[in-house]
């Protein structure tokens, strides 16, 4: 620990045990700890990885926080680093520090109803959140997770989704933005699922991750329909460097995303989503 | 007709409408039943009516001969379909396909249009809706169109 705590930017080796596709630009990774300690986190924390020869990225985790043997990645190869990280295989080594960051208030929402809402790889940093519900089911009231994708090939997690969706105690509801017409699910953005339910102004809490545009529109929309600003939440990205706020790199006006975020309270927020220089 | 208004009152469109005007809005109102596949409206037809989605589930299309059907939105129970009985000159611009089987009740575009040109009241209020609906697909349709998920 406390050699930890001298070295805040040194990285936990860990070995890639299992490696998969999601969709075509899209994959998950399971990483084994080499130092042989195990690796707890909360939903909505992130690490910072490393790939020798690449660089470092902030990913969130996306596994299950109940199980802590197992640490889970999903990635989406947009640029550089991610790209390469792609081209690795099982038994590679990838650098891990963390994990870092302000996770979702899944403690706090005890009693409340819950809806997730998510689009693109904004699934990947709320799936521990659901697992964390569910895997505490009798804690919370209904619960209602709305999904964006660009097009079905877009759509991550498409088993779990579907096991989701069998469960009679939660409701899941899917869109894209695309579609051919042998697909006969919703098409439209996620905002035009929400009309179909009713939200509990005060015993509902939402959770919001996806681009930030989504996210504005998103959070507009669920304010609308009553659900009080305190009770809402959303992850922000930055790009980021240290992940420990000392490099400034994600500064968002006077908060550092890295550290105060990335999940943040709505209200403490809104004032700055509008803005276009942060 | 009982039936028709006991559903028309609980419907999100038509909340706050005054008893009045909703017995108007009743007298234009049937129920209709379309099979899946069935197309509900095509591109360029007139556009007599609107449907308040009870159950099911409709894809609002477009044609492009060199990409087939192309769905824009789909559109399901609580939502409603076409505006374009509203605004001249009263043709649809999409098809409108059920994509299962889907009940509605339709409400007669003609026979609501005599009324608003005579309750000024009825007309204002519907458009005030409407432009509602209107302004939402616009704000999706922008969304869609940024790609965001993808960037
Ligand atoms: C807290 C946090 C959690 C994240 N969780 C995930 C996750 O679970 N899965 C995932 O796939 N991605 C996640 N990201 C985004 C991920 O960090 C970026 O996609 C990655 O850093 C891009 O690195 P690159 O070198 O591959 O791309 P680059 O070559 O740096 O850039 C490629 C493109 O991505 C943009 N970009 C670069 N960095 C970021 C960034 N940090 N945020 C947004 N856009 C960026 C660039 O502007 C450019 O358009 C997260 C980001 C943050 C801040
Ligand atoms: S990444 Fe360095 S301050 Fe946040």
């Amino acid at each position: 620990m406390i050699a930890e705590a001298m070295q805040p930017m040194a990285s936990r080796p860990f070995r890639i045990d299992r490696f998969w596709k999601e969709t075509y630009d899209t994959f998950s990774m399971e990483l084994m700890p080499l130092d042989g300690h195990t690796f707890s986190f909360e939903p909505g924390q992130f690490n910072m990885l490393y790939v020798w020869g690449a660089g470092e990225v902030p990913i969130s985790i996306s596994g299950n926080p109940t199980k802590n043997h197992i640490l889970t990645h999903t990635v989406r190869a947009v640029g550089s680093v991610t790209k390469f990280m792609a081209n690795l295989k099982k038994n590679d080594i990838v650098g891990v520090r963390g994990p870092y960051g302000v996770p979702w208030p899944v403690a706090e929402a005890h009693g409340h109803d819950i809806v997730i809402i998510c689009g693109g790889i904004g699934l990947a940093p709320l799936r521990p959140a659901l697992y964390y519900i569910l895997h505490h089911r009798e804690k919370f009231g209904k619960i209602l997770m709305l999904y964006g994708a660009r097009t079905p090939d877009d759509m991550l997690y498409v088993k779990e989704l579907e096991q989701w969706r069998g469960r009679f105690d939660m409701h899941v509801s899917v869109t894209v933005d695309r579609a051919d017409a042998s697909w006969r699910g919703n098409v439209g953005v996620v905002t035009s699922l929400m009309p179909r339910f009713h939200f509990d102004r005060e015993m509902t809490i939402a959770l919001v991750c996806g681009p930030e545009i989504m996210m504005r529109y998103t959070l507009l929309e669920l304010s609308k329909r009553g659900i009080m600003e305190e009770n809402l939440y959303l992850s922000m990205e930055r790009n980021m460097k240290c992940g420990i706020g000392v490099c400034g790199h994600c500064q968002f006006r006077h908060f550092f995303i890295c550290k105060d975020g990335p999940v943040f309270r709505y209200d403490r927020i809104k004032h700055l989503m509008l803005r276009r220089e942060l | 007709m009982e039936d028709l208004k006991a559903y028309l009152i609980e419907h999100p469109f038509l909340q706050g409408f005054s008893q009045h005007h909703l017995e108007l809005i009743v007298g234009c109102a049937k129920n209709v039943r379309f099979d899946t596949g069935e197309f509900i409206f095509k591109e360029g037809q007139e556009a007599n009516e609107f449907y308040l989605i009870r159950h099911g589930k409709v894809a609002l299309e477009m044609y492009a001969a060199e990409k087939g059907h192309i769905t824009i939105q789909t559109i399901s129970e609580g939502d409603v379909l076409g505006w374009s009985w509203l605004i001249p000159p009263y043709n649809w611009q999409f098809d409108a396909r059920a994509v299962e089987i889907t009940r509605a009740i339709a409400l007669d575009g003609k026979c609501l249009r005599d009324k608003c040109e005579h309750d000024h009241d009825l007309g204002f209020e519907l458009l005030k809706r409407f432009s509602n609906i209107v302004s939402q697909r616009l704000e999706s349709t922008r969304l869609q169109l940024l790609d965001v998920y993808g960037n």
